[in-house]
């Protein structure tokens, strides 16, 4: 495990940065007198975005997903780029293609389990199949007919984790998906989150306040601070 | 349970007809206004929205008279109507629903502008990073978790209509089996001696319309109010 350097600035990098990586972003935005900045050169595997609460990594997110336009900078997913703010570019969420998980698991209420699970993949002709194999690889089966209302945190965290990675996402956003898991069900996301990393293979993106769970995770750790 | 004689039953069904059809002519005005109260920034929105409320708070007779100057035959929209599409309100069933929907928008517009202002944009958001465009969001998210609030703007508004007299009746005035609405017949029936048995059967007719419209709006808000966002620990 390596600890890159910490990272806070607005500065361009000097050095052109390696196109091996996995995210290479460097973005920031002003939040009324306050100043977020980001820089991440780094993945495949999980790359942790850590430090105190209220930061700004959720907001990284945001930007990052598409939901929130960043001031100036540059966004590389996967050599991807999904926004450029000296070129003008700037791709719209539905088209990132990356899948977002969300600290409060955000299902849509209206729509039981099997619905959110196939929100983002109905057009597709092996739909069916690919929610079946999903719901058997997260645990959740058993769930496909309930509401989201009577879903546990960590059920419900669980068919977020699906519903995302149905989509077939270039890689994953997770905001501190532990935090509102009560500690007993901790253990069993995160070793969720290394199955990901390891079984499926698909980078993340993962935000979290707390260093140690960064450090069991992650290959990179990009420390945020205040400016 | 009310009996009525026959020649009453057509003056309610007129009644259910342009209410009818003054909440459905509205609902898309309703909504789109609703929306933009609720989701948009710009200059002049808070005299659109005095605008939309205005009908609540002017005397209803000021509202059908200044329909009667934008309707009637020597009106601006009136004679366009009546000259592209052979439309005319005035002393129309057509125009008594005009009235009743203008009356009606108001509080059309609040329900469902409170509901679409209750849906969480978060999850609109995660919509977004699924893959699903602005058009399919509103259709697969915004809508369905507004649609408490429009039932309930239709509802009210149903009613409200239902109970519409002066704005009607000075668009429209009182014309016997085309603009004699409920409450226009009861006020007919009170002008003429030894009516009250008429009056008294009308009023319990709309009574009852009211009071049911009323019961199913309350049903639909407490539906709406439980909440559907928290997860069990």
């Amino acid at each position: 495990m390596s600890l890159s350097q910490p990272t806070v600035t607005a500065r361009p990098d000097p050095t052109p940065p390696s196109t091996a990586s996995t995210f290479r972003i460097d973005i920031w935005r002003s939040l009324g007198d306050r100043r977020i900045a980001c820089r991440v050169d780094a993945g495949p595997g999980v790359t942790a975005l850590s430090g105190p609460s209220g930061v700004g990594k959720t907001t990284i997110l945001n930007m990052v997903a598409g939901l929130l336009r960043p001031d100036g900078g540059h966004i590389h997913v996967r050599n991807v780029t999904l926004f450029d703010g000296a070129l003008g570019i700037n791709v719209a969420p539905e088209h990132r293609h990356l899948g977002y998980i969300f600290q409060d698991a955000r299902l849509f209420p209206h729509l039981r389990v099997r619905g959110n699970l196939l929100y983002g993949i109905r057009h597709l002709p092996d739909a069916a199949d690919a929610l079946e194999e999903m719901a058997r690889f997260l645990g959740i089966a058993s769930l496909l007919d309930r509401w989201p209302s009577t879903l546990s945190m960590g059920e419900a965290q669980r068919v977020a984790i699906g519903r995302a990675l149905l989509t077939r996402p270039s890689c994953l956003l997770m905001d501190e998906p532990l935090a509102s898991i009560d500690r007993a069900r901790r253990a069993d996301i995160l070793q969720l989150v290394e199955r990901l990393r390891d079984e499926v293979g698909v980078p993340i993106l993962y935000v979290t306040h707390d260093l140690s769970e960064a450090e069991r995770l992650a290959a990179h750790i990009v420390q945020m601070d205040f400016e | 349970m009310l009996d009525l004689p026959p020649d009453y039953w057509p003056i309610i069904a007129l009644s259910l007809k342009v209410s009818a059809v003054a909440v459905g002519a509205m609902l898309p005005i309703a909504f789109a206004l609703a929306w933009i109260l609720a989701r948009w920034q710009f200059p002049g929105r808070m005299l659109l929205d005095a605008l939309v409320y205005l009908p609540l708070v002017v005397p209803p007779v000021v509202t059908g008279w200044l329909l009667l100057l934008l309707f009637g035959a020597n009106g601006p929209v009136g004679r366009w109507l009546a000259d592209w599409f052979g439309i005319t309100l005035l002393f129309r069933w057509t125009g008594a629903a005009l009235a009743a929907g203008i009356m009606a928008l108001p509080l059309m517009v609040r329900a469902i502008r409170l509901s679409i202002e209750s849906v969480d944009r978060r999850l609109e958001g995660a919509a977004r990073t699924l893959g699903a465009g602005p058009l399919r969001v509103f259709l697969t998210i915004s809508l369905p978790l507004s649609l408490p609030g429009v039932l309930a703007g239709v509802i009210l508004g149903f009613a409200r209509s239902i109970g519409e007299f002066g704005a009607t009746i000075t668009f429209v005035s009182d014309i016997p089996g085309e603009t004699r609405t409920l409450p226009i017949a009861i006020y007919a029936a009170l002008q003429a001696p030894g009516a009250e048995a008429v009056v008294t059967r009308l009023a319990i007719a709309s009574i009852l319309l009211s009071l049911t419209a009323l019961l199913l709006s309350e049903i639909l808000a407490r539906r709406m109010g439980a909440g559907v966002r928290s997860y069990r620990v």
